[in-house]
């Protein structure tokens, strides 16, 4: 008998380590701060997060597993980690002024941020279902918290409850499908479940593994909590959730469907297929009437998830920088148009009825042109982000031979378009509401916004550069 | 030594009866117990399948054995969680019950 | 010399992007000097391009200007590149060239106008989606122009928003349009997934190599392409938006109406003429669908009472011919008709405008009437114009409307021509009919004041305002401009009986130099034929509107069938709404009270918080829905396992 020391190799889980160290950081500060030096924990975490950002470029064509392969560095982790961290710093950025007018500003809020963020970055680099689970849930917990933050808000609290019991519901679901693939293939490590035989019960398993990741980025029928959630939650959370979750979660479900279970990929393509319909057209049939902007942004959320569920179903490496390059676009997209709808709260007011934006071209001629071009990249319009990612991603599944996928997406972001122009069409054409004053946009929600508008364009018009990084791959 | 299935059949039996907990209760507490038992039953799962993965005892793989201990660990940290929103529901509404919390719809 | 290629798109996008930002901080003139400049500027870059094409011989007149890779896909990318070549050259003139006397026009038209900075946005914005549409060398890039001229066309149609009617042609144009979209978009997919590129020099070499002429996928691909044209180019069934679309400024009417927007899809149809050729019942139905939609909405102009909606229905029916002539592969005669029309479509609609702006807003022809001695300019310009849409001898419409029913006769397709023949009958009629009635006779303006009765205050007050007077020069000046285009516009392609036709062989390096040449006889008769259609249709509004203005009233009662249902315009609006709309409408509200059953609905939307407050305690009596929630989930775990288990 021979004890092994497992192969720690710290490196390899720097930016994971970093965010957590800062979120302990963070929550200690806590402890030592008065009130008005919040912001100081605020300014740490955007400090730690930029530190974990640059310890992920260094890891970039590291390509090295560790932990007894329980954690992997590619291009792809590192792709996504630094989608999620740019997710983080805007989110942060956007926080300032938000948790100040609503009475929210603690050192744990900004905490909670960093270790839902550490879990999405483990989620992503994470090589066995073990990890991805625990992160799911190291990701998870905070957020349950973080929707229910604004305590004295019923609707705040509510949707930290809905959440969590559908979330923990679901995880139960996620756990039961691990222990099936554990028992199918007597291991929890993505490439050695690929090696193994496919049997009756690695499929329930793995139908079960769809169940918990569909829940996450909200795929129909497990996206339920979606639209309540994100109505119920401070807005910057929303902002959040929307995106860095579901880049974790996506990050997670391509990596364990194409590296664990590509021999079972004739049964659960199909059904993904299906699912991907259903999402894309509930999502902007549902967004179409919807008049609280938050609960519009919501069922576009479960739209978009839909897209990319094409680039899953395409697999091959078209698909899944497809897949990459759509998470980046979109996260830095929703982000603006939440920054947008986070600029034009007036304390705790904010603006989430559609017909508030009535007139604001005038009275914000640039914040107004920021969020047309936000919607209008959401929508998939040219020449944005979102026409770029939908473009590889409807590229994609044509070339694998999923074109009828692709011309529903076709169809469904033609849809789309009616109602992320509501908003536009609000803010050019249609009269001032009455009592909303002038809007004022601290200067870090207009850097935020200012970053995200340059993303988008960027993406949009120089996405070369970004789809050869997307195209960094999956390892094995 | 009892065989697998007998495990597998005690954990789905365990999973559905919380399954059920989880539906049918509207108190929220019970709800959390419902999903805590069938976490629980997944427990149940794991340990028989490294069991018989790994007949030959005592190994060092103990995947499924450490998976059982994080997953207790998890519903440990869970349960926190939920009670602390239990309460803050319950100072604002007055009521634990799910039903009643329902402000925002489809 | 191509090296500045990219300073023509670039350039209207500078003056958006400028009077976009800062239009509310500067003074008019600034604004008018960047908008119209940039145009302007635009304008002379193409010029030096189109002399350094003119200069360089046959097979050099093909370039392609690559500014950067844009998009990598697998083994290929996708270029932003510019393709400069004598149909993107004739195109590109078109659009900025008229474009710019559009622009002119405009500061005198929108003088009054308060949101003068926003219009010049538009505007610029506009002609940069128009370019890049044509300019691009492949269909992704041709794509983004498509999306952005959409989009543009909304924003202009409804640029008077506060009038409900703006807002609600705008929406019109920008839905319907998008069903045509669907259809192009899906093309671009299926070449895409054919070709492998998009390129279109890629995709033209390859296509004739991979199929042989009739191959299905050939006729899917270019099927699916002509439904954008259809959209875009308000053929039948698509074309209800582009007769409202007249509710926006009349410079829009006349920048989408002539210069950009409706020709972008006979632009793209000889663009991929290459894949048309190989798609011959494509090509058939292209011709068709020209030439029903030509007569279609020529019948519909003749009863028409507004101006500017005959003016629309106008552009229809002639975007038909030009159909007729790309779908039976006289692409250059097509594109050729595609200028002379934005030659005389623009001035017909400046000069509607004109009228407009004298009259204070009244675009009624039954208001009108007797402007000739008061509007000198407009008058002669406006009769200019007429008569080229008539195809009188030697005005530009004669000759490529000429060109086009000659093709169509030359290629057997002797119904089309005979349809074409009637339709200039009827251009010619209702042409003049408008002119006749707005410009001749006697004045109805005056009279109907006087004899209106009381009770209607405002309009009292509209009528007792309008002093006809002849527009400032800088409207007047574009008219001129326009007039002598559209005067003498045609001599560039004569046929070839009469002389040279420098066009057609310009497109050579594009189209290819097989032009049928029917018999001289023959030529001249189809010409003679045509022309006595025009002066019949002439003679006949003369006659009806001048020397016997009761004979339009006596008629319209004998047949009142056929005259309503040429009033109506077929009822074509009111069965789409019928069929399509309410439905859609109706689907729409089943979804969302069934799927999404009491948002925040109806009362916090429609009666605010306070209610939203009190119906929060009655919502609170309401079953709870996580449990329903949770159960949905179990639902959908249960279908996908048993969806893995049992296949």
């Amino acid at each position: 008998m021979s004890l092994s020391v497992p192969d720690l190799n710290l490196r390899i889980i720097a930016p994971v380590l970093i965010v957590a160290i800062s979120a302990l950081v963070v929550l200690l500060g806590e402890l030592v701060t008065s009130s008005a030096q919040k912001r100081g924990l605020g300014y740490a975490s955007l400090v730690g997060l930029l530190a974990a950002g640059g310890a992920a470029m260094g890891l970039w064509d590291a390509h090295a597993v560790a932990f007894r392969e329980m954690v992997r560095a590619d291009n792809f982790g590192v792709f996504l980690t630094l989608t999620i961290l740019a997710g983080a710093v805007l989110c942060i950025l956007l926080s300032f002024d938000f948790t100040r007018a609503h009475r929210i500003e603690t050192g744990e809020y900004y905490a909670l941020i960093l270790f839902s963020v550490t879990g999405m970055l483990l989620m992503v680099t994470a090589a066995d279902l073990i990890i991805i689970f625990l992160a799911l849930e190291l990701l998870s917990l905070p957020l349950y918290i973080l929707a229910a933050f604004k305590r004295e808000d019923e609707r705040s609290l509510e949707a930290g409850l809905k959440y969590f019991l559908l979330g923990a519901f679901s995880s139960a679901f996620f756990l039961y499908g691990i222990a099936l693939v554990y028992g199918a293939t007597g291991t929890t490590n993505l490439a050695r479940i690929a090696a193994s035989a496919p049997s009756e019960m690695l499929l329930i398993g793995a139908g079960l593994l769809l169940v918990g990741f569909a829940f996450k980025v909200a795929l129909v029928p497990f996206h339920w909590w979606t639209p309540d959630v994100y109505e119920g939650a401070p807005t910057t959370i929303t902002a959040f959730m929307s995106v860095a979750v579901k880049a974790a979660a996506f990050g997670a479900f391509l990596r364990a469907f194409l590296v664990a279970l590509p021999a079972l990929a004739m049964d659960w393509r199909v059904v993904l297929a299906i699912i991907a319909v259903l999402t894309m057209t509930l999502g902007n049939v549902a967004a179409l009437l919807q008049a609280n902007i938050k609960r519009m942004l919501a069922y576009s959320s479960i739209a978009h998830a839909g897209y990319i569920l094409i680039a899953l179903v395409a697999m091959g490496g078209a698909g899944v920088s497809a897949a990459l390059f759509y998470l980046l676009a979109y996260t830095l997209t929703n982000l603006g148009a939440f920054g947008a709808v986070i600029a034009l709260g007036e304390g705790e007011r904010e603006r989430l009825n559609v017909s508030d934006y009535g007139g604001l071209a005038r009275m914000q001629p640039l914040l107004a042109a920021m969020l047309t071009v936000f919607m209008l990249s959401l929508a998939g319009f040219p020449p944005f982000a979102g026409f770029v990612g939908k473009f590889l991603i409807f590229g994609a599944a044509v070339q694998n031979g999923w074109a009828w996928l692709a011309v529903v997406g076709v169809l469904n972001s033609l849809v789309s378009v009616y109602f992320y122009l509501r908003p536009v069409v609000a803010m050019y054409m249609s009269e001032p509401v009455e009592g909303w004053g002038a809007p004022r946009v601290a200067p870090l929600v207009a850097l935020a916004l200012v970053l995200a508008l340059i993303g988008v364009i960027a993406l949009g018009v120089f996405p070369a550069p970004a789809i050869a990084l997307a195209a960094g791959g999956l390892g094995r | 030594m009892i065989p697998l299935p007998f495990y597998l059949l005690l954990a789905a039996a365990l999973f559905c009866i919380g399954l059920f907990g989880a539906l049918a209760r509207r108190n929220a507490i019970a709800i959390l117990m419902g999903i805590e038992l069938m976490l629980n039953a997944v427990n149940i799962n794991l340990i028989a399948f490294w069991r018989y993965i790994q007949p030959a005892a005592p190994t060092w793989d103990l995947a499924g054995q450490i998976f059982a201990l994080f997953v207790i660990t998890l519903a440990a940290a869970e349960a926190a969680i939920a009670l602390a929103l239990v309460i803050a529901i319950y100072r604002s509404r007055d009521t634990v019950n799910v039903e009643e919390v329902d402000l925002m719809k489809w | 010399m191509t090296n500045y290629l990219w300073l023509v798109p670039a350039l209207p996008l500078a003056g958006t992007i400028i009077n976009a930002i800062f239009s509310r901080k500067m003074p008019r003139w600034l604004v008018s000097i960047i908008g119209v400049g940039s145009v302007g500027l635009s304008f002379l870059v193409v010029l030096t391009q189109f002399i350094a094409l003119l200069d360089s011989d046959e097979p050099h007149r093909v370039i392609n200007v690559s500014l950067y890779t844009w998009i990598p896909v697998s083994d290929f990318k996708i270029d932003v590149a510019f393709l400069l070549d004598p149909l993107s050259a004739i195109m590109l003139l078109v659009v900025t060239g008229v474009g710019f006397l559009i622009h002119v026009y405009s500061v005198g038209y929108m003088a009054e106008d308060e949101n003068y900075g926003r219009f010049f946005t538009y505007l610029n914005l506009f002609v940069f989606s128009m370019l890049i549409l044509v300019l691009g060398n492949n269909y992704l890039l041709m794509y983004v122009g498509w999306e952005l001229v959409g989009l543009c066309s909304y924003l202009l149609i409804s640029f008077w928003f506060h009038k409900p009617a703006a807002a609600a042609a705008g929406k019109k144009a920008f839905v319907t349009t998008r069903v045509g979209d669907f259809g192009f978009g899906l093309g671009v997919l299926l070449i895409f997934a054919t070709f492998g590129t998009l390129n279109f020099d890629q995709v033209f070499h390859a296509a004739p190599q991979m199929f042989a002429v009739g191959a299905p996928v050939m006729t899917i691909i270019t099927l699916l392409l002509f439904a954008g044209a259809v959209g875009k180019s308000a053929q039948l069934p698509l074309y209800v938006w582009l007769p409202d679309a007249m509710e926006g400024p009349t410079p829009v009417s006349a920048l989408i109406h002539a210069a950009t927007m409706v020709t972008a899809g006979v632009y793209m149809v000889a663009r991929s003429h290459e894949l048309f050729a190989l798609a011959p019942l494509s090509s058939e139905i292209v011709a068709w669908t020209g030439a029903l939609t030509a007569i279609f909405a020529a019948t519909i102009a003749l009863v028409q009472m507004d101006l500017k909606r005959v003016l629309a229905y106008s552009t229809i029916s002639q975007l038909g011919y030009m159909f007729v002539g790309v779908g039976v592969a006289a692409y250059g005669a097509g594109i050729f008709h595609l200028m002379t029309h934005a030659f005389f479509k623009a001035l017909l609609f400046l000069a509607a405008g004109s009228v407009m702006h004298a009259m204070g807003g009244v675009i009624d022809m039954r208001r009108l009437g007797g402007l000739r001695g008061i509007m000198r300019w407009t008058y002669l310009t406006f009769f200019a114009a007429a008569l080229a849409i008539a195809g009188v001898p030697l005005f530009s419409g004669f000759f490529s409307k000429d060109e086009i029913l000659a093709a169509a006769f030359g290629s057997g397709h002797i119904v089309l021509w005979a349809i074409g023949l009637l339709t200039a009958g009827l251009t010619a009629f209702y042409v003049f009919r408008a002119f006749f009635l707005t410009f001749h006779g006697a004045p109805r303006w005056e009279t109907e004041h006087a004899t209106r009765p009381t009770g209607h205050a405002s309009q009292d007050a509209q009528h007792a305002a309008v002093h006809p007077h002849e527009s400032p020069a800088v409207m007047t000046v574009p008219l001129a401009i326009l007039a002598v285009l559209a005067a003498l516009g045609g001599f560039v392609g004569m046929p070839s009986v009469m002389g040279h036709n420098w066009i057609a062989e310009f497109f050579h390096p594009v189209f290819g130099a097989h032009e049928a040449h029917l018999p001289p006889l023959t030529e001249w008769l189809l010409m003679g034929a045509s022309v006595a259609a025009g002066l019949v249709g002439i003679a006949t509004a003369y006659w009806f509107y001048l020397a016997r203005p009761e004979i339009p009233v006596r008629l319209a009662a004998r047949w009142s069938g056929i005259y309503d249902l040429l009033w109506h315009k077929y009822w074509v609006d009111e069965i789409y709404s019928a069929l399509l709309v309410e439905p859609g409408r109706r689907l729409a509200m089943w979804l969302w009270q069934s799927v999404d059953v009491g948002t925040v609905d109806g009362f916090a939307n429609g009666l605010g918080r306070t209610v939203a407050g009190a119906s929060r305690v009655l919502r609170g009596w309401q079953t709870g829905y996580a449990r329903a929630y949770a159960l949905m989930m179990l639902i959908g775990t249960v279908i996908v396992i048993g969806w893995l288990m049992l296949r």
